[in-house]
């Protein structure tokens, strides 16, 4: 298959992981985050950690937007969705995502009008399609996913269609990173930076990370290969002792960004003073809202918002994970409480959790290497 | 009045999708409500028919009921699926189908035009399958109560010579065969809903197995150790079960999958893993490591089987557990699927 079998490649990814080796040498330790949920799955889907070397430790970052959701604001979305003639439109991500009164997919079953969309556009279609209902749209999602909501709302409102409106959940990346660097207990050497973001947001961004901090960026694709390059362009760095941001993923990423993407989020949204993240707590001007343009297309002005706050159990140390300071099975509640059937906390939620994906595809093995060891 | 009934394990407050959807929480219903309930405390491993014995004649019996939206989609329809779904779990069951009994649920509303399009289509697939439709029964509910037709088969079959299938005659060293591409159906029948606006040149592979798997017993029937069309959760559930029945660890190739590159192209755009698809016309076997060969030959050389593939094979580790090896030495574990396949975009 084009465009994918290039980057999965055996004899390259060998040869790549071979140079990893060398480059890494065995003098020092190295901790590097991947701060998007989707390098994360490609991590365990493609058993990458395997063909590593043991002192390098993949730190798994805050980059799942469903992960990252305090559940109060899903509770807030289905209470809308209750509202007679509301129909809940919101992407698959979204549907197993429990609230306090269960997730979108079982207030489905108990015959809450909920559907799954792939664009927000199709949500934008269901509108014209129901004009007796009224669609609303639960936006997830970073920078990555935020243009097409905005483009959406844009054309709702040139189509003059009064039916439709959006949840606006969209946050921001750096933020993020910035609150897990500033975070007193992280020690981390580099960082392989989201690909999807960055096609929108570009590499600028992440100057501040470079100079400042003084940690290496590379910005990565999700394929094997991707990967691979980037730890070796971030062991270069570190090897030299230089700190710069560096773009693997050419073929998707201008180093400038999106300007069309960002100008369309310019339009429709502006920044919240400050938004609570699962795991990590209030994070001020880290989300974004619906500016007054568009105020009759935010669902947040149009109904009445219970304003949910549900703090997650004490016992769930999502945040300690997040920052890289436990692996998921060292939380007390891994794969007891907490499963990606029954997640309690955040991260286990979504495939792209570092919980789930590590439960999913990390969990037995490492349990059947440590019997075997103790044998 | 004290119940003489196993004590049931199943604690979910209501029937959700996921439950219907077969992977883990159908597997809780049934093993936590439906087994200890109908069939007692320890039923033993639950496979795709039963067998029931008249003075010493062994016969297989199975049911199957057909919900699929669209009714119709490209390479086939409900009707299709009913006659060769039921046909297929007495023929992995190593049984012939001989007889089917049909019940159909209608909605008020139904064109005629359709039902008799579903019911040629049976009458087809049926005489294609080499199997009786024997007798029936319809309901009707109103409008809005049903979507459109809901049809249940029953088949009973007789047992092929010459073969016998259980999970628990699994062994280290054992190879695992796959019939042919997976994926085809779930991802045509994603597709045909129209919700996703995607378009490809793909077609369900409903279809009845019976002909390779009596190929299969001709060349390797000794060798043959247990069967499963890996329909609802894919292969990965169908191994998974197989994992934890016979207690062993089954180790995939990823690279010997055979998964056509539309279903690949499909499922990495939707992120979803081929092998969590559903399947209508494929096959799982474990083959003893000496009738391997036999097999594979013999599967590959019957019509419909070219595109059949050792998939892996059986080891100690991980017990209980399906692990994917992929091309550059790296693993996974493969879990059953959870819930209905959803599309992931962000």
């Amino acid at each position: 298959m084009r465009f994918v079998d290039e980057f999965r490649e055996p004899e390259l990814i060998s040869k790549t992981a071979e140079e990893i080796r060398r480059l890494a040498g065995r003098d020092r330790h190295y901790r590097m985050m991947e701060v998007c949920g989707g390098h994360t799955h490609a991590i365990y889907r493609f058993g990458l950690k395997d063909i590593l070397p043991e002192n390098i430790e993949l730190i798994h970052g805050p980059g799942c937007p469903v992960c990252v959701l305090p559940m109060g604001r899903i509770d807030d979305g289905l209470a809308i969705a209750q509202e007679p003639d509301v129909i809940f439109a919101a992407f698959g991500d979204m549907m197993r995502v429990p609230g306090t009164q269960g997730s979108p997919l079982e207030h489905k079953a108990r015959g809450v009008d909920v559907r799954i969309v792939y664009s927000p556009s199709d949500a934008l279609k269901l509108a014209r399609l129901n004009p007796e209902k009224h669609v609303m749209f639960f936006a997830i999602g970073f920078e990555t996913t935020g243009p097409s909501t905005a483009l959406t709302m844009m054309r709702a409102k040139a189509e003059g269609i009064g039916n439709f409106s959006v949840f606006c959940n969209h946050v921001t990346i750096i933020p993020a990173i910035r609150a897990i660097l500033d975070s007193p207990d992280m020690r981390l050497d580099a960082f392989i930076g989201p690909g999807h973001v960055s096609s929108v947001i570009g590499c600028r961004p992440y100057e501040w990370i470079a100079q400042n901090e003084r940690k290496p960026i590379v910005v990565s694709g999700f394929e094997p290969l991707d990967m691979l390059q980037s730890i070796v362009m971030l062991l270069r760095q570190l090897r030299a002792g230089e700190a710069k941001v560096e773009n693997q993923y050419k073929r998707v990423v201008p180093w400038e960004g999106n300007r069309a993407a960002l100008k369309a989020m310019a339009e429709v949204f502006q920044l919240r003073p400050y938004f609570e993240w699962r795991g990590l707590g209030f994070i001020s001007q880290s989300a974004l809202r619906i500016n007054d343009k568009y105020a009759k297309f935010d669902a947040e002005q149009r109904f009445e918002v219970p304003g949910i706050r549900v703090t997650d159990p004490k016992a769930a140390q999502c945040g300690e994970v997040l920052k890289g300071v436990l692996k998921p099975h060292q939380c007390k509640l891994f794969g007891r409480e907490c499963t990606p059937e029954h997640p309690v906390g955040a991260l286990m939620v979504s495939s792209e959790g570092s919980c789930a994906a590590y439960h999913n595809y990390e969990h037995r093995k490492a349990v059947t290497v440590s019997l075997s060891s103790i044998a | 009045m004290v119940s003489d009934f196993a004590p049931t394990r199943f604690r979910d407050p209501q029937i959700d999708m996921a439950h219907g959807a077969g992977g883990k929480a159908s597997r809780k219903l049934v093993e936590g409500l439906f087994a200890p309930l109908l069939f007692g405390a320890a039923p033993g491993p639950l496979g795709d028919a039963a067998y029931v014995d008249f003075d010493g004649t062994a016969v297989a019996i199975t049911t199957d009921s057909f919900v699929v939206k669209p009714l119709s989609f490209p390479g086939g329809s409900i009707g299709e699926l009913a006659v060769n779904g039921t046909v297929n779990d007495l023929a992995v069951s190593g049984a012939k189908a001989e007889a089917l009994v049909v019940s159909y649920v209608l909605e008020a509303g139904l064109p005629t035009p359709i039902l008799e399009g579903e019911v040629r289509a049976m009458a087809k697939a049926a005489r294609d399958a080499g199997v009786r439709i024997a007798a029936g029964d319809t309901k009707v509910v109103e409008h809005g109560k049903a979507d459109q037709m809901y049809v249940t088969t029953t088949g009973i079959g007789r047992l092929l010579h010459g073969v016998n299938v259980d999970p628990r005659s699994v062994r280290v060293g054992d190879r695992i065969l796959l019939s042919g591409p997976i994926g085809d159906h779930g991802i045509t029948i994603l597709l045909a809903r129209g919700e996703l606006d995607l378009e490809a040149d793909l077609r369900s592979d409903t279809r009845s197995v019976l002909p390779l798997v009596e190929s299969l017993i001709r060349a390797a029937g000794p060798g043959i150790r247990w069967m499963r069309d890996p329909t609802r959760g894919g292969a990965a559930t169908s191994l998974n079960e197989l994992a934890r029945d016979c207690g062993l660890g089954m180790v995939l190739f990823e690279d010997q999958i055979p998964v056509r590159d539309t279903v690949r192209g499909a499922c990495e755009l939707l992120g979803l893993d081929p092998l969590h698809i559903a399947n209508e016309g494929q096959f799982l076997a474990v083959v003893s490591p000496e009738y391997a060969d036999a097999a594979i030959n013999a599967l590959c050389l019957a019509p419909g089987g070219s595109e059949a593939q050792v998939i892996g094979e059986v080891r100690e580790q991980p017990a209980g557990t399906v692990l994917v090896t992929t091309l550059y030495g790296g693993s996974r574990i493969l879990d059953m699927l959870v819930g209905d396949p959803l599309p992931r975009i962000c």
